[in-house]
């Protein structure tokens, strides 16, 4: 039942991070007696998974595959194909492109980040329109977009050598395009990664068969032909995809004079600077960071909406401590931290660049400042875990990325005489004095020490030492 | 003296004989099964020991106040005393005023006959058992997807054609070693996040071996599913034909990549990829989940999990593939289908479902109106005695929750405000020393009756031996007592037979029919899985023709990832998780009484990553105290290298001071109120040996440091 005394709130952005704060609104609401909904999303197709769009690149996913779950509340509505064009945060109302308003009790925006694109000439319109060939990778108009510009076996150049970058570079890859990717800065994930780590990442891509070209600058795209360099040469492509940075999308809050900087500024109770005003995900800047991952959205929106449902009023977001995961098939790298810890850190370096991998750990303090691993899948999940929860790390560093522990010391005993049976808790010496005592089968064995009659496992060790014993000391004739 | 039975502990119920040992005493020995094939672990060996021990009970005991001594009665006295207590205390508050808490290790016939004297004898809707606490999780979501819930819906014996077999939360090579024998073909992927023995095997087998934190496996599952989708390994066609509510289902795993996965669970993604792509292409595949999933706040969500990544990869309802639970306690299965839990009448029938009521009204021979509704889950109901709303009287059959229960400490202090705790036990378990009344009843091997095994095969248990003087069988007691409540005569018999034949009328046409089941059928050897609908009747493998569901669809279920109720945090930095050693049983209550059991793991320990116990200063075969938001265990250290370095585990099978429930979460799950077992938030403390008792008051912890 909804009451008339439910909490309005109106979302405005339907991506992600707003759909999610819908999910866990319901959540902690079910039945909307606190709180009634409004999210409004300017894409027409229901809340989807950004993060996957690359997988449906790769062909691995329908667009219809990576919709994000549908909250089951009555107090939810999604408007779809509607966009906020004004936030009037003094009459408390959000206009919309249909001409009609939303009345607010609080305001969430969850307006995510567009493309940057470079000013480069060649790759958008005076209005901002990317022109003939180029497109962003933000949405599922996007990949619509670059699927009708690229074909198999066609020649695409990526712009940009961030995260989204490379795993659009590896998804092109993967459908057969012929892949050329550009990155201005000395090295790719340049953000991320240090450059002994890019290098060798680097090598990964070009065996892929993708070109890729570091610390060079664009100077213009060419439609029908590709994308020229400042030396001079040109990247074939029918397609340019720009991936070369965001911007927050802060038009909305700061035409209501709400206090922007490159994002929307919020506290750690996710307001703006009016208090109805709420901001989170890629739009919001938070000084404990976390813009341009999903997971600190995430965790905003499960901040803000316990806050906002009551459920815990004073819970509090305190920054991200993100940790980047490159989704390239094939290819397993993870960084947190500092990619290039000072001299205050003690750092761990293992280079391997014929076996294409190299890791990277800065550990101040017992804890970890930094990592950069590629190649090193297993023990990225526990250094990460580690690294997010501030907890200390074992003192065999070593042994943490390489994953083999030093042998304890303290199982000599137990090697001295080693349990073979454990079922049923029989040693090797008890094996040994029944057999001393007669016992020369299995059979024998089994009942006098009951090994082997519990999982059966260790059947074939049984029978290893019995054949040994009986072969030193053969049966007694007669 | 020499006849085959089965078992008395777990739920793989392990045939064996029963004869004169080399020094008359009774002994147990291996007989061969299509489930144990002629195996038997270390407590399946030591089994016959307690039947004559000088621990066990005899004579009835009571006593005056909680503060004193026992004293020996004769039954009459006994009886007659907790009759007329329950009487009084029912005319007084109300017949809610009296509970009963049962057990999964009761027969077929006592978890029957002990939910029709609650909702007869009594009269009261406060009766639940410790299966609660067990296969509730799993329960709630194999209903929920199948429309009945069996916990192997195939013989054992299945599992060895398959190529790949998934244990979730499973160490059946610590807790039900013969089943290991149906293990060693097929590669295993064991989801645990301790280094168990099957998962050893797994990893020696060419399997794999993944380790989620604590409380996070719904995520895996969703993981596992994701990776399988996008690797195209689902069965489209199957999930097109026999399921419903995919679309659903998979906009939530659908956020659960693998990188994704891995952040929240700490298995690599390349893990969960490759675990997704061993199950979906194998031939013959199983899911098979376990309390390490199910003991959970999310334990149904969890369980559900499992059942959708099974579900997309077309696995269930098809002759060699699967999913299943993997039951626990001795009677498990059948002790979930007969009424002894608060929401349930015989047959799995709902307690709240009219046409349930009328058929049990009808073989009860009593006006539906007469029986009571739903009453109170386990924790809920233990949580409420002695309280001005909760019942003041409580009689407990084959359990011992001082030790089981979560948060032990606190109901411990329930049990002690009550007007009258009876315990009927064998032994003097922690439960029965703080009872008012302990009457001591026959053990497994003393009494015939029916047992239904995880398979949901109905087997045969044998009067061997006749009980010593002064004991009495369960049933018995029950019987006596309703007799002295006013029941007419020959509603409660003590007669099993004669229980098991009402239990088949009461059972008839429910999901767990067992109309057609007769001791003839079972002396003969004939092999009978429920439903047992007639007298030619029997369902090795069920739902293959359809599941039972009105559509003979499964469905999915729209599950997402909770998380675990606490987390850690500077004061409570590590996870506790809790489980089976190979040597005890539950709350060890009969294992620490056998010798040689109790010799091999004499008391509680805590295995922990030696850089987590360093950092405390705790060193090998130190003693520590864990302690958690809710209280304290004592334990010996032991180090384990393979150990994740943020989570310690602690067996339960000790009392007192070294009760690991005395740190358990009781946040329950909202469908199946399973309480959150497998998840406490702990810090490891040095413990003094020469004073192991320090208390430590709750809420003491920040003060403390």
């Amino acid at each position: 039942m909804v009451t008339h005394s439910a909490r309005r709130i109106v979302v405005i952005g339907n991506g992600m991070v707003g759909a999610r704060f819908a999910e866990e609104v319901a959540r902690r609401d079910p039945e909307g007696e606190r709180v009634r909904l409004t999210v409004v999303g300017a894409e027409d197709e229901p809340a989807y998974n950004r993060v996957l769009l690359p997988g449906v690149l790769a062909g691995r996913f329908g667009p219809g595959d990576i919709r994000l779950p549908v909250p089951e509340s009555p107090a939810v509505e999604v408007r779809t194909g509607t966009a906020a064009v004004e936030l009037d945060p003094v009459g408390r109302r959000v206009l919309l492109d249909d001409g009609t308003a939303l009345d607010y009790d609080e305001a969430v925006l969850a307006t995510g980040a567009g493309a940057a694109f470079p000013p480069i000439p060649g790759l958008a319109a005076a209005d901002g329109a990317p022109e003939d060939g180029v497109t962003a990778l933000r949405d599922l108009a996007d990949c619509r977009r670059l699927g009708a510009l690229a074909r198999p076996g066609g020649p695409v150049v990526v712009l940009g050598g961030g995260v989204l970058g490379l795993e659009a570079a590896r998804a092109l890859a993967e459908r057969g395009m012929r892949v050329s990717l550009v990155e201005s800065s000395p090295w790719i994930m340049r953000r991320q990664i240090d450059r002994p780590a890019a290098e060798i990442l680097a090598g990964h891509y070009t065996r892929l068969g993708v070109a890729v070209h570091s610390w060079r600058v664009a100077s213009r795209w060419i439609p029908g032909t590709g994308l020229e360099l400042d030396d001079g040469r040109v990247l074939a492509g029918d397609a340019l995809v720009v991936t070369a940075g965001v911007k927050a999308r802060t038009g909305l809050a700061a035409g209501a004079g709400i206090a922007v900087e490159h994002g929307v500024l919020v506290d750690d109770g996710l307001a703006t600077s009016d208090p109805r005003v709420h901001a989170i995900g890629d739009c919001a800047q938070h000084s404990g960071g976390g813009a341009g991952l999903v997971q600190p959205g995430w965790e905003q929106a499960a901040v803000l909406a316990d806050r906002l449902t009551g459920a815990c009023p004073e819970a509090r977001y305190s920054g991200a401590r993100p940790v980047t995961r490159l989704k390239a098939e094939g290819i397993e790298l993870a960084s947190m931290g500092e990619a290039e810890a000072d001299g205050t850190a003690e750092t761990v370096t293992i280079a391997d660049p014929h076996g294409g991998r190299y890791a990277k750990l800065s550990v101040r303090g017992e804890r970890i400042a930094g990592a950069v691993l590629l190649g090193f899948p297993d023990p990225a999940s526990e250094i990460a875990r580690m690294y997010e929860q501030r907890a200390p790390v074992p003192a065999d560093r070593l042994a943490l990325l390489t994953g083999r522990p030093a042998p304890a010391s303290d199982q000599g005993a137990a090697a001295a005489d080693p349990t073979v049976c454990r079922c049923n808790g029989v040693s090797r010496a008890d094996l040994e004095s029944a057999w001393l005592d007669g016992a020369r089968t299995r059979p024998d064995i089994a009942a006098a020490t009951r090994a082997t009659t519990g999982c059966g496992g260790c059947t074939r060790d049984v029978d290893a030492l019995l054949a040994g014993w009986n072969g030193a000391s053969p049966l007694p004739a007669g | 003296m020499s006849a085959a039975t089965h078992c008395p502990y777990c739920a793989l119920q392990c045939a064996m004989f029963v004869e004169a040992g080399p020094e008359g005493a009774p002994a147990t020995r291996p007989a061969a099964f299509p489930t144990n094939r002629g195996g038997l672990c270390r407590k399946g060996w030591t089994a016959a020991e307690l039947l004559a021990s000088p621990q066990r009970l005899t004579r009835p005991l009571v006593r005056a106040e909680r503060t004193a001594e026992f004293t020996e009665t004769d039954w009459d006295g006994a009886l007659d005393r907790v009759a007329a207590k329950l009487a009084g205390l029912r005319a007084e508050h109300g017949p809610d005023a009296v509970a009963v808490f049962g057990s999964g290790g009761l027969t077929n016939e006592k978890s029957y006959l002990l939910g029709k004297f609650a909702r007869l004898a009594l009269g009261t809707s406060q009766i639940d058992y410790n299966g609660r606490f067990c296969m509730s999780s799993a329960a709630a979501a194999g209903t929920r997807a199948f429309g009945i819930d069996r916990g192997l819906p195939f013989p054992l014996p299945d599992l060895a054609s398959a190529e790949v077999v998934l244990l979730a939360g499973a160490n059946p090579a610590e807790t039900m070693p013969p089943m290991m024998g149906h293990l060693a073909a097929p590669r295993l992927i064991v989801v645990d996040p301790r280094s168990t023995a099957t998962a050893e095997q797994a990893v020696a087998g060419g399997g794999l071996h993944l380790a989620p934190r604590p409380g996070t496996d719904a995520a895996l599952a969703l993981g596992l599913l994701h990776a399988a989708r996008a690797q195209h390994l689902l069965d489209e066609e199957y999930i097109a034909a026999r399921t419903s509510g995919f679309e659903a289902a998979w906009a939530h795993a659908a956020g659960f990549w693998p990188e994704r996965a891995e952040q929240v669970t700490g298995v690599a993604a390349h893990r969960i990829r490759e675990a997704a792509r061993l199950l979906g292409t194998a031939r013959g595949a199983y899911v098979l989940t376990g309390r390490g999933s199910e003991q959970h706040a999310t334990g149904t969500e969890t369980a559900s999990a499992w059942i959708n990544l099974a579900l997309a990869l077309g696995l269930p309802g098809r002759e060699g593939s699967g999913y299943g639970c993997i039951t626990g306690q001795g009677n498990g299965q059948g002790g979930r289908e007969h009424g002894q839990k608060a929401d349930q009448l015989p047959g799995y029938r709902r307690i709240d479902d009219a046409a349930a009521r009328g058929h049990v009204a009808g073989v009860w021979g009593v006006d539906p109106a007469e029986l009571p509704g739903p009453g109170r889950s386990a924790f809920e109901l233990l949580d409420a005695l002695g309280t001005d709303a909760g019942p003041r009287a409580l009689l407990v059959l084959g359990s011992n929750p001082a030790v089981s229960a979560p948060d032990a400490g606190r109901v411990r202090n329930r049990l002690s405000a009550l007007d009258l705790l009876v315990v009927c036990d064998f032994v003097m378990s922690e439960t029965a020393a703080m009872a008012d009344v302990v009457l001591p009843v026959a053990q497994w091997a003393e009494e015939a009756g029916t047992m239904t095994n995880l398979e949901g095969r109905l087997l045969r248990r044998r009067a061997v031996l006749e009980p010593p003087e002064g004991v009495r069988t369960d049933l018995e007691v029950l019987s006596a007592l309703a007799r002295r409540l006013g029941q007419p005569a020959g509603r409660f018999p003590a007669d099993p037979d004669a229980v098991l034949a009402e239990l088949g009328r009461a059972s008839a046409g429910g999901g767990a029919d067992y109309a057609g089941v007769t001791p003839e059928r079972l002396e003969a050897g004939e092999e009978l899985f429920w439903p047992v609908a007639d007298a030619r009747a029997t369902t090795p493998r069920m739902f293959l023709e359809g599941f039972a569901h009105p559509d003979g669809r499964a469905r999915f279920a729209a599950v997402g990832y909770r998380g675990a109720a606490e987390g850690v945090d500077a004061d409570f930095p590590l996870l506790a998780t809790t489980g089976r050693v190979m040597g005890h049983y539950q709350s060890g209550a009969q294992t620490r009484r056998i010798a040689e059991l109790a010799g091999a793991e004499p008391e509680a320990f805590v295995e922990v990553h030696p850089d987590t116990g360093a950092r405390v200063g705790l060193g090998e075969g130190d003693w520590a105290r864990v302690v958690s938001r809710r209280g304290a265990t004592l334990a010996r250290v032991r180090h384990r290298a393979e150990a994740r370095t943020d989570t310690v585990f602690v067996p339960f099978h000790f009392g007192g001071d070294q009760a690991a429930n005395n740190l358990t979460n009781p946040a329950l799950d909202p469908f199946s109120r399973m309480p959150e077992f497998k998840v406490s938030a702990v810090r490891l403390e040095k413990a003094d040996p020469a004073d192991p008792a320090e208390p430590v008051p709750p809420g003491a912890a920040a003060a403390g440091g």
